[in-house]
């Protein structure tokens, strides 16, 4: 199991916008340097991406929820 | 009715100016907060505060119910909206007259009359006031656009009539240019468009933004010269000026004439800005839209003309006639507005919300640093990267550049990056110092990394 993190503090968006799919659904296969969702930070939306790869297991967070630095976003398995 | 109660609904660095002007005034301030914003420098120092919701702005300084519900909770008697938010929202102005408080701004209806780019051309035009030349309406064949482009002045821009997004557009120089290239445009947006109709406007290529500041009460209005704000990365302003150097006397007493005469034709009321595009090759400005509220950059105006723009557009809008004439405001010296934001300028700007160690600011004649910061303060993520504002005055532009770099490099701000370090290596960029930049000019500088050259050989310590 591997964990996702926020890079910054935000708001935290499993979607690249209110009307597309999430960018993973349980089960996806993630590759390392997908991206998994987007945080907004003043104004601004980083790309959260996968460090390793693995097997999506699910958004921790809700969509829209506000994150803190560090704040886990969403697992991988193996 | 004086105001006696002021409803402060924005926040950061405009929500603390607010409260300021109106201490000094003796109102009573009451600062609107959402649940993001619990610790920020306004809350504390004004008289009350209200929570307005939670921390994203749709759900708090954007919500007009919230925000009314929370005047009429605290029996406000006016509301002042600061810039952005809904400073310039009609919808919100006109709620605020409904509820009989007084709203820091204009009526309703010239918010929408103005914030509606094809009426403020029109009323701008009627009020004699430069607006980009073009072709009245649709041009259909070539003859047609040679002669219109011969009114106009070249060059010209050749769009689609029916087009949009910058599809198809093409600048000719000369008529020569416009005969080969206006039918291809006719052919493109025929294809394209279904519908062959051309629109023709000049070209202002290169072009500085150069505004105009005014208040008025209603009946008179004034203005407060003008400010060069062309140093501008994604359409938002990085470093703002007043005055412009560029313009001689006359110019700037026609652009400044210009702004007064649209101002009164429509009885303006409050703090506005008039915007201009400013061709400098051949010496002529045209009104492009104009601001319905207090600007981020109108420090730069009070500091070259010592009237307190805030304060006045709480009084005149309290129903007070302007406290001063024209022949009452001169200019006098050189100001500069440098803007710091919570952004790594040497990691493409990346946000940087982080919380504030120690802090010092410097002080001094001709030194103002207008922010919301406190030592142990975390920046909240959830608004824009604007921290505060470092203006400086000198007697010439020179002296206010050289003041500039030896006030940001006094500052201390532990544990953020902001863009101070950019404005160091603009301060210390010769086409900075001479003056010579358009709003073309800082996203090429970008590109060219001429940030990180400047910060590796020390030029930006």
């Amino acid at each position: 199991m591997a964990d996702i993190q926020s890079p910054l503090p935000g708001t935290f968006f499993h979607k690249p916008s209110p009307e597309e799919a999430p960018f993973k659904v349980t089960g996806d296969t993630v590759a390392a340097g997908d991206t998994i969702g987007l945080v907004e930070v003043m104004k601004t939306f980083i790309e959260v991406k996968a460090e390793t790869a693995g097997t999506f297991k699910g958004y921790s967070v809700d969509d829209a929820a506000p994150v803190t630095a560090g704040q886990t976003l969403a697992t991988l398995g193996d | 009715m004086p105001i006696s109660r002021l409803f402060i609904a924005n926040r950061g660095e405009i929500a603390v100016r607010i409260v300021r002007a109106a201490r000094e005034l003796g109102i009573t301030t009451i600062q609107a907060y959402s649940e993001g914003d619990t610790e920020m420098l306004a809350v504390k120092q004004a008289d009350e505060s209200i929570c307005i919701g939670p921390a994203p702005s749709k759900d708090s300084y954007l919500n007009i119910k919230a925000v009314m519900a929370a005047i009429k909770q605290t029996n406000a008697d006016a509301v002042h909206p600061g810039y952005g938010f809904l400073s310039e929202s009609p919808e919100f102005a006109r709620a605020v007259e409904a509820a009989g408080v007084t709203f820091i701004g204009p009526s309703a209806a010239t918010i929408e009359r103005m914030g509606d780019k094809v009426e403020a051309r029109k009323a701008a035009e009627a009020a004699g006031v430069p607006v980009v030349p073009g072709s009245k309406g649709r041009v259909e064949n070539v003859d047609d656009a040679a002669r219109v482009a011969k009114s106009v002045g070249y060059p010209v821009m050749i769009k689609a009539a029916a087009g949009g997004g910058g599809r198809g557009i093409r600048v000719a120089e000369n008529e020569e240019q416009l005969r080969k290239l206006a039918p291809q445009a006719q052919n493109e947006a025929a294809s394209a468009f279904g519908d062959g109709g051309l629109y023709l406007e000049r070209a202002v290529r290169s072009p500085r933004h150069i505004e105009v500041q005014i208040i008025g009460d209603g009946t008179n209005a004034v203005h407060c010269y003008e400010r060069e704000c062309s140093l501008q990365r994604r359409r938002q302003k990085v470093w703002e000026e007043a005055g412009a150097v560029c313009l001689d006397a006359q110019t700037r007493e026609t652009l400044c004439a210009s702004a007064v005469a649209l101002a009164k034709a429509v009885n303006y009321r409050g703090a506005g800005t008039l915007e201009y595009l400013y061709d400098e090759a051949s010496n002529e400005f045209f009104f492009i839209e104009m601001n319905t509220r207090i600007q981020v950059e109108h420090p730069v105006s009070e500091m070259i003309t010592g009237v307190d723009l805030v304060q006045e557009m709480i009084k005149v809008c309290g129903g007070a006639p302007l406290s001063m004439t024209q022949e009452d405001i001169t200019r006098n010296g050189h100001a500069i507005e440098v803007r710091i934001n919570a952004e790594d300028p040497l990691m493409q700007f990346m946000p940087w919300p982080g919380k504030l160690g120690k802090m010092s600011f410097p002080e001094g004649e001709g030194i103002r640093i207008d922010h919301f910061l406190y030592e142990g303060y975390q920046v909240p993520p959830f608004y824009d990267s604007l921290l505060g504002k470092v203006i400086v005055h000198a007697d010439t532009r020179a002296a206010a550049i050289a003041k500039l770099k030896t006030t940001l490099r006094a500052i201390t701000l532990e544990g953020l990056k902001t863009t101070i370090p950019l404005h160091l290596a603009l301060a210390d960029d010769v086409s900075v110092q001479e003056g010579a930049f358009h709003t073309q000019w800082l996203e090429p500088w970008l590109e060219a990394g001429k940030l990180q050259s400047a910060a590796t050989t020390g030029g930006a310590s």
